[in-house]
């Protein structure tokens, strides 16, 4: 019983911190239908650059990630640029948008081992091996600072899309691009603000990831299929679900991880995507 | 129009293949060496969960080069290296001893550190039938059962068990005796290996066996691991890891706060510099393996004064700045080969391999012979204990008292603390 | 038979007779282990086309049919000792029956999901290797080099002969499938696959078809390797290169023409071993994304669509 909820408990923790990294996809793929399969590569990158700037300077992991949203944001929107004048204006979109997307995921993976190798890295804060307990509880504090910072981030983008004029025309744009023009916006320049902002979550996500444990460039990899099975589960272009969706995740793989044994958690990800996409592929909230 | 087409087709796919040939000559062409020098091939682990001590490993290696091309070299002629690194990947071992063989050409080769580095390499060694001398790897022989293969690891004739025998007769001696061990391990294949001997061990003593599971070895969250262990109560914890795994064992030991009674036995890494100024107080009282410690016991002719040239080159080099736990044992290696070679004046394989079986050599560390199975004759796999570490201090391992020789009896520097968490 | 299919069995010959005559005269065994990989590579570049630059279907899996052709080839190895042709048998039949049941997949799944399905498929296939002890798990396995080498000097030699022929055959299926009727069925299906459907194409039999060819030939480029590289873990076998490679390799070549992936493969292949030997394997992964990325962006018709 301690065990099991304990595994609960950890798979919260666990699903909050993956809809942070999810979320970003939640808005490339779920409202923009672009295949952002490098998407955890830049979530790996935003590790590394917090990993160097905490080692060099000390600051706190999350503080930097914070700090680095511009950043991203702008490398985002510059990537956005490249992708439209290639693919989108051509109308050639997905596939090779897709292998678009594969080329770059390898290519910051692999400037990623050229530059700093293969060893793991992590970053250092006060508050990392500590544990709150509560009775037979115990939650570390590397899990749940992440998880309140993820909270709050995919929450604040879910209310900046339904709140804002800009947010709506994002959400606006991948199903009525036409009426969107009509009212004034231009929709290039709204999918080019959203992947920037898609973008710059990667950055806090990959502070958190560090601070939950060591990163290592191919790290990345196992978050393709989560992130994928969280949009697909949740539903395209509805970011509640993605919510519901990446904290079934966490726990789903807890559980599995803690009584079917550590070596069958990768699986469940990409198990619970092709589950998805076979049986119900507009997932639980999604759109038509 | 069809046959212009096709031909324009063909042209370009030979036109491709030309160039390619064309290339690939070139490049050969500039390989091509003088074969003057000896030249001693192998792969190391430089980057990935082993580099911590591969890369204090080469530093020895090259000392030993240095050493004895500054004598006049092997049978008169210089000692050149060839090495690439495996980044502790085993799929990469075979191409660069491939490579080695083929490309580059080297007349001895040695093997990488790290039994899920060496494995690999046997295949190819094995066809070519060269003695293969070789750096810390757990009972890789077994399966292959290969005649010219030397492990210079003191694991003992039967490694697999060898390796944790001293863990559980410790633990046997304390009063109560504890009776339920749990048993985890990497699913790689050092840590499989040294959780198999652990196992047999335990159903040896009459242990109940009460968690024995493995993890993948890309993990690197290990609470839940350690929780499920909690949660089968066991008074002992034997754990089989590399170095990336077993900084992560130790943490989430001390964040979930395990009880066990003894916790160690096959963690490597622990004997690391780096990790050990890291973890800290984390190692207090963890009971693991480990072949030369600073322990007055220990002081073999010869250790103390490479120790200081070894550490005089790592100084600036981001790498072990004590190197304790490789180095002497890659330089010893190397000088097996190199006694080897002295004595039967050649570098017949077969000549080495028989001159390797029947010596005892004298090296930095102590007298080495070998067994049939190219293991050492006789084990001697140190049981120690980390007592009294202090926060963030890299010096206080650099002499005795901070790992405690627990096991064999003809090495014992002090007595077990156990339970184990002060 | 037409003339230029004359042509073609003429120059395939001619190859393979040179081929043959290599393992006379090179005595650097380097040399065929390099070749063995551009073979392997251009195997897997020719099967991948023909579900995805004939038929329109991208496959992220392709990794998946590769390791299982490895690992059905172990299995069989291990289980019944079976000679070399009959574990390429095994592989092909394996990975055929696999390419099959994707097909039937492509029903469900169009375009973006049905790669992304194909990638979950592959990352399910590694976990369930990785949990069965049999094959080595996650520890891997070893394989001896078998002593006998029939004819040949040694037995990378008979590798390389062996993997020569497997990709003259594929290369010449890949052709026929290329421009005959069928061809031209998938074709159609590529480009608008409803509108096919309604002209009267039997998009499903083709589909399959195409599917089934794809998975026996990755099956067939699959196993041999065990015995080549005589160490395999899932780690490798999976490895996510093998799928870039074997997407790239067409992409840089031409997707819609049978000599694109093999003017890929070569090209891009030789490249990698030539770097591999005098630099490092990683530069290969990067550069297979550069190029990836720069064709696609650029030259989405390959390098064959630039020389038409």
């Amino acid at each position: 019983m301690d065990l099991f909820s304990n595994a609960i408990v950890a798979g919260i923790l666990l699903g909050a911190f993956y809809a942070a990294v999810a979320v970003g996809l939640a808005i490339t793929f779920g409202q923009l239908d672009i295949v952002n399969i490098a998407h955890p590569a830049f979530v790996i990158a935003g590790s590394y650059c917090t990993w160097i700037i905490n080692t060099r300077l000390g600051l706190d992991p999350v503080l930097i990630g914070v700090l680095l949203t511009p950043i991203f944001f702008v490398v985002g929107a510059g990537i956005y640029r490249i992708y439209y004048a290639a693919f989108e204006r051509t109308g050639q979109e997905s596939l090779s948008g897709l292998a678009f997307f594969f080329g770059m995921m390898f290519i910051i993976e692999v400037v990623l081992i050229l530059v700093y190798g293969v060893d793991y890295r992590l970053v250092s804060a006060g508050y990392i091996g500590g544990t709150i307990e509560f009775g037979y509880v115990g939650i570390p504090f590397r899990m749940l600072v992440p998880c309140v910072v993820a909270a709050a981030v995919t929450v604040g983008v879910w209310l900046y899309l339904s709140r804002t004029f800009t947010g709506r025309a994002i959400l606006a744009v991948a199903q009525d691009r036409l009426a969107l023009q009509l009212m004034g916006a231009d929709p290039v320049r709204i999918k080019q603000f959203a992947f920037g902002l898609a973008i710059a979550t990667t950055a806090i996500a990959g502070s958190l990831l560090i601070i939950i444990g060591p990163v290592e460039p191919s790290v990345g990899r196992v978050y393709i299929g989560r992130a994928f099975a969280i949009v697909v589960l949740g539903g395209m272009g509805s970011i509640p679900g993605m919510i519901v969706a990446a904290l079934i995740l966490g726990v789903v793989e807890t559980l599995v991880g803690t009584f079917m044994g550590p070596s069958w958690a990768p699986a469940v990800a990409f198990g619970v995507l092709l589950l998805t996409l076979a049986i119900r592929p507009t997932g639980l909230f999604g759109r038509q | 129009m069809v046959d212009r087409r096709l031909f324009t087709r063909a042209l370009v796919a030979v036109g491709a293949l030309s160039m390619a040939a064309a290339g690939s000559l070139a490049s050969f062409a500039a390989h091509a060496q003088a074969k003057q020098p000896i030249k001693i091939g192998f792969s190391m682990a430089l980057t990935g969960g082993l580099a911590g001590a591969g890369k204090a490993a080469l530093i020895a290696m090259e000392i030993w080069r240095d050493d004895i091309n500054k004598k006049g070299g092997l049978l008169g002629r210089q000692v050149e290296f060839v090495y690439y690194d495996d980044a502790t990947a085993p799929a990469k071992v075979p191409p660069i001893y491939t490579k080695l063989l083929e490309v580059d050409k080297v007349d001895l080769v040695v093997s990488s550190y790290g039994t899920n580095e060496i494995a690999p390499a046997m295949p190819i060694v094995m066809r070519k039938k060269l003695v293969f001398p070789s750096l810390f790897g757990l009972a890789v022989n077994d399966e292959f059962k290969y005649d010219r293969y030397f492990q210079i690891m003191p694991a003992g004739p039967e490694p697999k068990t060898d390796w944790s025998r001293g863990f559980f007769d410790l633990a046997l001696q304390q009063n109560p005796k504890p009776t339920t061990v749990a048993i985890v391990a990497a699913d790689a294949e050092f840590a499989l290996n040294a959780a198999a001997g652990a196992r047999a061990n335990a159903q040896k003593l009459g242990l109940k066996i009460v968690y024995d599971k493995t993890y993948p070895p890309a993990t690197t969250d290990f609470t839940p691991i350690v929780r499920a262990i909690q949660a089968t109560n066991p008074d002992i914890v034997y754990v089989g890891s590399y170095p990336p795994d077993s900084t992560g064992m130790v943490k989430a030991a001390n964040e979930v706060g395990l009880k066990a009674k003894l916790f160690g036995g096959g963690m490597v890494g622990l004997q690391f510099a780096a990790i050990q100024k890291n973890l800290g107080p984390l190692l207090n009282g963890i009971v693991n393996y480990d072949f030369w410690v600073p322990e007055p016991t220990l002081d073999f002719p010869g250790v103390k004064e490479f120790l200081a040239k070894y550490q005089a080159q790592a100084k600036d080099k981001g790498v072990d700045p004590l190197g304790h736990y490789l180095p002497p044992y890659a330089y010893a290696y190397l000088q097996v080969l190199e006694q080897s070679v002295q004595a039967t004046k050649s570098l017949d394989q077969a000549k080495l391999a028989a001159h390797m079986h029947k010596t005892t050599f004298k090296t930095v560390v102590g007298d080495v012979k070998f067994g049939k199975n190219g293991e050492w004759a006789k084990s001697r796999v140190l049981m120690v204990q980390f007592r009294n570490v202090q926060p963030d201090n890299l010096e206080q391992f650099a002499g005795p008292g901070k790992r405690v020789v627990l096991y064999p009896k003809e090495w014992k520097s002090g007595d077990i603390v156990y339970p184990y968490k002060q | 038979m037409k003339r230029a299919d004359i042509v073609f069995s003429a120059i395939l010959a001619a190859v393979f007779l040179s081929g043959l005559g290599l393992t006379e005269v090179m005595k650097n065994e380097y040399y065929f282990n390099a070749m063995y990989v551009v073979l392997q590579a251009t195997i897997m570049a020719v099967a991948w086309n023909i579900l995805g630059g004939f038929t329109g279907y991208v496959n992220f899996g392709s990794a998946g049919f590769f390791a299982i052709g490895a690992y059905t080839s172990i299995v069989l190895d291990k289980a019944f000792g079976l000679p070399l042709p009959f574990l390429i048998l095994g592989g092909a039949t394996v990975c055929g029956a696999l390419g099959l049941g994707v097909g039937y997949l492509t029903l469900r799944l169009k375009g973006v999901y049905f790669a992304i399905a194909t990638l979950a498929m592959a990352i399910v296939f590694e976990t369930f290797i990785n949990n069965w002890s049999y094959v080595g798990g996650a520890r891997g396995v070893y394989l001896l080099t078998p002593e006998k080498h029939l004819w040949f000097d040694s037995y990378i030699q008979m590798l390389f002969v062996l993997m020569l022929a497997l990709a003259l055959a594929c290369i010449a299926v890949s052709r026929f499938l290329n421009s005959s009727r069928l061809g031209r069925g998938l074709a159609a299906i590529r480009d608008d696959e409803v509108a096919a459907e309604c002209a009267g194409v039997p998009t499903l039999r083709l589909k399959l078809i195409s599917a089934t060819v794809m998975g026996a030939m990755m099956g067939i480029a699959g196993a041999p390797y065990p015995f080549f590289v005589t160490f395999v873990d899932p780690l490798s076998a999976f490895s996510l290169f093998v799928a870039v490679n074997s997407i790239a390799m067409p992409m840089i070549g031409g997707t819609a023409h049978w000599l694109g992936p093999v003017i890929g493969a070569l090209l891009v292949g030789t490249a990698q071993e030539i770097i591999t030997v005098n630099v490092s394997s990683e530069l290969n992964v990067l550069l297979v994304g550069i190029m990836l990325v720069v064709f696609i962006t650029l030259a989405p018709q390959g390098i064959v669509g630039l020389a038409q």
